[in-house]
């Protein structure tokens, strides 16, 4: 056996006095960490296998079992850290590149965590939710610069389609395939039910699921997998992936082994063969470039469907948003650099994009400066964790936000940061049909209408808190917000004050 | 039915088409208009001008036939029907095509057939009569590229970085010149006398359309190029 020159990440520890060798833990690991040895009559295990996902810790009947980090320390060394070296060390084995999943775990600021919100005392005072409506309705789209109405009083102004949300949130982009089939159903069912949108990602629609067309956003990237007409007739608005907040500037690529029949079918491409997503859209330049996609769309569709356009926030987003908004899109959705993912090379991962918060902020000014806002709207995503967050982002500037990560904790997800691996044990990012199962769509969509309820009741409770009674009331409010521990620069970008000013 | 497109903008004109009853549109006087025929089922039009970007985007089991130049996007995400263009054709002709036939007299310029793909009974055809430019199948995934060059037959009818990334289907060129730069990933080989019967039905098709005689432009050498099988992927990534 090769020498690997680097330990376990993770150790399993098994309480023997607990443990009644049930091995359900042994049935449960895909990655195979757990065994039986008929010998020593023992569960043993394959610590250097185990990714922590904790659904053995999670399925033990009597509690036995806890995973932890392992406890070996390399020499201490702030630089070159334990990460660092194993990450070097698997690199010379391999000659590879880095593959990671799900979103940043690296200790950049979270401005999320720097800023505060307002509450009203004595004058202009707050408003109870449980006594008074509170409006969190939303509605996507271009909005008119000017009304005019006829005389009896009906509308008279062509207004643009829209996508009218009962609550600020939807579901973001997650593709059939990197995720699994029952994952898409649990958030179809759960948009269908919220009055919101789940977002099919670039792996087609599934014919199951062309059901709950009317809430869903159907996605067209640059592999333009299971793109046709009846796909983009079906949903309710179409997304143009430009770029992905946790790989900007690349594309994607899902190995051939995932590509099983179902997956192909819904791709439209043969199984077993990989599913490449070229970088850029090479038929997309320039704005002007983007603009021919947008209005093929358009035509395609007869101007009914709203056209969003997604793009990754990096240094200069605020100038690409005002093209954006400007090529005759009506939503821009911006995912920012902690955005998760199926699969993305770590060092892209890692350190390509800069934060949604400071990226919302600049665009949302931009937009306002130019006198451009009412043109688009604007969703923000990548790495919304609440509904405190969905608030901030809302009171930067944000029209709606979409949410993916919290979307796959509510269905069991523990951030194992594994799903390119395709080896989901909470039956999530897999698609080996036995692990599949494990997630059942009754209960998982069920936990998702859940998750949006309670942000939705939060977000309400605090927009109450300040007086304010609508969404609308509070997009861009920046006044209800104060940063605290922020350098003047920050704040400048943020466009708020200080805490004490 | 006859449409008179002159002077109309896109959006008009579009809707005339979409919204024509008949079967049959002859769009006389077109000049730039884009997007004509966008998502299109089960029409026959004819196109006598020069058309905008982005003709036949996801067409859907329709002919259009241009008896002109065509611009850029012509049959992006294509995903049924024909489109024949008696001249010329601009850049990034066929992208991401999924079924169906496009061919083009003249010569086609850059990024044509970017992502084509295929599956099942679905195989999309592009034929190009003169000579294409750089970046021809990059990212192919499926379907059949066919190169006649006819009028070039001195030199290699394809520009640089042929099938870069190229993953499935196979590429036709009618020359006795191969392509020097081509990728690891992309093999290159004399067709054999099966490969010729493999593009026989489209070669024909072409022929027949724009009066040439199938059999001579068959009996010529023509190389295929193919992905090479070795999966230059697979080995790329290492589980962090
Ligand atoms: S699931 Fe728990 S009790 Fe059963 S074998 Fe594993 S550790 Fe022991
Ligand atoms: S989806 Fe599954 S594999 Fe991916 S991080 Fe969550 S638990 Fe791990």
């Amino acid at each position: 056996m090769s020498v690997n020159y680097f330990p376990a990440e993770f150790e399993v520890l098994r309480n023997t006095d607990k443990c009644i060798k049930c091995r359900a833990c042994e049935r449960q690991c895909a990655n195979e960490v757990h065994f039986y040895d008929a010998d020593f009559d023992k569960m043993l295990t394959h610590d250097d296998q185990c990714v922590d996902c904790q659904r053995c810790v999670t399925i033990c009947p009597t509690g036995a079992l806890k995973i932890h980090k392992n406890p070996n320390e390399f020499r201490q060394n702030y630089n070159y850290t334990q990460q660092i070296m194993t990450e070097n060390y698997r690199q010379a084995g391999t000659g590879a590149v880095l593959l990671s999943s799900m979103g940043n775990p690296l200790p950049y600021p979270v401005y999320w965590d720097k800023i505060l919100i307002n509450a009203s005392q004595v004058t202009n005072p707050s408003i109870d939710p449980l006594r008074e409506p509170m409006e969190t309705k939303v509605f996507l789209g271009k909005k008119p610069n000017k009304m005019s109405f006829n005389e009896d009083g009906s509308v008279n102004t062509k207004l643009d389609p829209h996508l009218e949300l009962s609550v600020p949130i939807m579901f973001s982009a997650m593709s059939y395939g990197s995720i699994s089939k029952n994952a898409h159903e649990s958030l179809a069912r759960a948009a269908t039910e919220l009055g919101t949108y789940y977002n099919t990602g670039e792996g087609g629609l599934h014919k199951d699921f062309y059901q709950y067309g009317p809430n869903t956003i159907v996605q067209v990237a640059s592999g333009r997998f299971g793109v046709f007409k009846d796909y983009l007739e079906t949903g309710a608005a179409i997304e143009i992936k430009m770029g992905q907040g946790a790989k900007p500037g690349i594309g994607g690529h899902l190995p051939g082994a995932k590509i099983r029949e179902d997956v192909s079918k819904t791709r439209m491409i043969p199984m077993g063969t990989d599913a490449i997503s070229p970088a850029p859209h090479h038929d997309i330049y320039s704005i002007e470039d983007l603009r021919q996609l947008i209005y093929s769309l358009k035509e395609a569709t007869e101007y009914k469907k709203p056209i969003i356009v997604k793009i990754a926030a990096v240094h200069n987003v605020a100038a690409i948003a005002s093209g954006i908004a400007r090529s005759g899109a009506d939503i821009i959705a911006i995912d920012g650099f902690r955005g998760g993912t199926g699969a993305a090379p770590t060092r892209i991962r890692d350190n390509v994009g800069i934060p949604i918060e400071l990226a919302l902020a600049s665009v949302d000014q931009r937009l306002r400066d130019e006198g451009i806002r009412n043109n688009v709207s604007v969703v923000v995503a990548g790495s919304i964790r609440s509904a405190s967050d969905a608030v901030k982002a809302i009171a930067l500037g944000a029209d709606a936000i979409y949410i993916a990560t919290p979307a796959l904790l509510a269905m069991g997800c523990h951030l194992c940061r594994s799903c390119h691996g395709g080896k989901c044990n909470w039956g999530i990012a897999t698609q080996r049909p036995d692990l599949v199962k494990r997630l059942n769509p009754d209960v998982a969509y069920k936990r998702l209408v859940n998750l949006v309820h309670a942000w939705d009741h939060e977000i309400k409770e605090m927009m109450g808190g300040m007086g304010i009674n609508s969404i609308e009331a509070l997009r861009g409010n920046r006044l209800m917000l104060r940063g605290i521990g922020l350098t003047d620069r920050e704040l400048k970008i943020l466009g708020i004050a200080h805490a004490g000013e | 039915m006859k449409i008179n497109a002159d002077g109309l903008h896109f959006q008009v004109l579009n809707e005339k088409v979409r919204s024509c009853p008949d079967e049959e549109i002859v769009l006389d006087n077109v000049l730039g208009q884009r997007y004509i025929g966008a998502g299109l089922c089960d029409k026959k039009v004819t196109i006598n001008g020069v058309p905008g970007n982005a003709l036949g985007a996801y067409l859907n089991n329709s002919r259009l036939e241009v008896f002109a130049n065509a611009q850029d996007a012509t049959g992006d995400t294509m995903n049924a029907g024909e489109i024949i263009i008696h001249g010329n054709c601009g850049d990034a002709l066929g992208y991401g095509m999924r079924n169906g036939k496009i061919f083009v007299e003249g010569y086609a310029g850059y990024r044509a057939g970017i992502h084509m793909k295929q599956y099942q009974e679905l195989k999309p055809v592009l034929v190009i009569g003169g000579v294409v430019g750089d970046f021809l199948g990059e990212y192919q995934a499926g379907g059949q590229i066919i190169v006649l060059g006819i009028g070039a037959e001195d030199k290699i009818p394809v520009g640089s970085f042929c099938g870069t990334g190229m993953h499935g289907g196979a590429i036709y060129l009618r020359t006795e010149h191969c392509p020097t730069d081509l990728p690891a990933q992309v093999c290159a080989a004399d067709a054999t006398p099966e490969d010729i019967e493999e593009i026989r039905a489209d070669v024909t098709e072409f022929a027949k359309e724009f009066g040439y005689n199938a059999e001579e432009l068959l009996s010529s050498h023509f190389y295929k190029l193919t992905p090479n099988t070795a999966n230059p992927y697979r080995q790329l990534y290492v589980n962090n």
